[in-house]
């Protein structure tokens, strides 16, 4: 049996109106929810992250302006990220 | 029972939240007023919030789950009456009295924030260069051929990075070209970090992770604009809408 060349359809994105609740991957919502881009692979082990959360009293909100993005991309990230915004017309 | 307070996020005075909505241990979440804001909160008991069961707790994928997801349905019911700021999975404080003094304190900065971040929600994109194998590309399946040369294997590996620069190569122009078209539609954008070892589904490896700050009435464009864009051998899917997590911190605007 030869598998169909192109990937499946991406799930339709009831777009308008408002917030509907619908599945979204863990990973996605770990993503945000912890605030750090957490890199999951397999067992998902909580690395400096997990130290980060469990301060009692944490200002989730009030982190400093000058501390590294969360999501900054370390050198084996893929594409440079900044060159996403490169040359935007 | 020792019981701490759980903040799942601050919003403006005198929303009204579905009742009950339970919240991340069960217990139907409760509104704290002071000034102009609100804090969503619920208690929790403290033998799984204080910071050793916490801590145990979050090397468990199940409990993680089932806490961020219901952290999730909190937030989202509160976004979709009103301004949010969704905080940080697992802000614990030791009493009620915690929760209004972190609306005490930094009042201002929060009701500048939630102003800030009115009528907006969060989306994500994500860039997958296609593995080899899963493009439609005719590749012969090395058959069990009587054994390689080291040359052929040469010749091989050559031709699979030479194809490996094109794709990249095209990617890193879809992601110019998609971010160029986004930005005219989001009002801001934050690079998350790519996710690795095919944890996003679909296959393939994530290069680009970005999330926008979208206007709820241009949702539609925005997503459609994400969607036309792929082109062979790369793939872009769109999550969302988010509560804007990624963009609730005050102070880090570009």
């Amino acid at each position: 049996m030869t598998a169909p060349a192109r990937p499946p359809a991406p799930a339709p994105h009831p777009a308008t109106g408002p917030v509907a609740p619908r599945p979204t991957s863990l990973v996605d919502l770990l993503d945000r929810l912890l605030g750090a881009g957490v890199v999951i692979s397999g067992d998902l082990v909580l690395g400096v992250a997990g130290v980060d959360l469990v301060r009692i009293r944490l200002h989730a909100l009030l982190v400093s302006a000058g501390t590294a993005a969360p999501g900054a991309p370390g050198p084996d990230d893929g594409l440079p990220l900044a060159a996403y915004r490169e040359e935007a017309p | 029972m020792t019981r701490l307070a759980y903040l799942y996020a601050v919003t403006g005075r005198g929303i009204r939240v579905p009742s009950p909505l339970p919240g991340v241990a069960g217990e139907p979440v409760r509104l704290r007023e002071h000034g102009e804001l609100a804090g969503v909160w619920s208690p929790v008991p403290a033998a799984d919030f204080d910071e050793e069961p916490l801590r145990a707790h979050l090397e468990d994928i199940g409990w993680l789950e089932r806490t961020a997801r219901a952290h999730q349905r909190v937030v989202d019911a509160v976004s979709a009456r009103g301004a949010v700021l969704p905080l940080r999975m697992a802000v614990v404080y030791r009493g009620e009295d915690g929760v209004r003094r972190l609306l005490a304190d930094d009042h201002d900065r929060l009701h500048a924030a939630l102003r800030r971040l009115a009528g907006l929600t969060e989306w994500g994109v994500k860039v997958y260069l296609e593995e080899p194998a899963t493009v439609a590309r005719p590749a012969a399946r090395q058959q069990p051929s009587p054994r390689p040369s080291g040359r052929d294997y040469l010749r091989r590996r050559i031709h699979s990075r030479e194809r490996e620069e094109q794709d990249f190569v095209r990617a890193a122009r879809l992601c110019r070209l998609l971010h160029a078209q986004l930005s005219r539609v989001a009002e801001e954008d934050r690079p998350l970090r790519p996710q690795h070892g095919g944890i996003g589904g679909g296959g393939g490896r994530n290069v680009l992770n970005v999330s926008y700050l979208v206007a709820r009435e241009r949702e539609q464009e925005f997503v459609t604009r994400a969607h036309e864009s792929s082109v062979p051998g790369v793939r872009v899917e769109v999550n969302g809408p988010w509560a804007p997590y990624s963009f609730a911190t005050p102070g880090t605007a570009p």
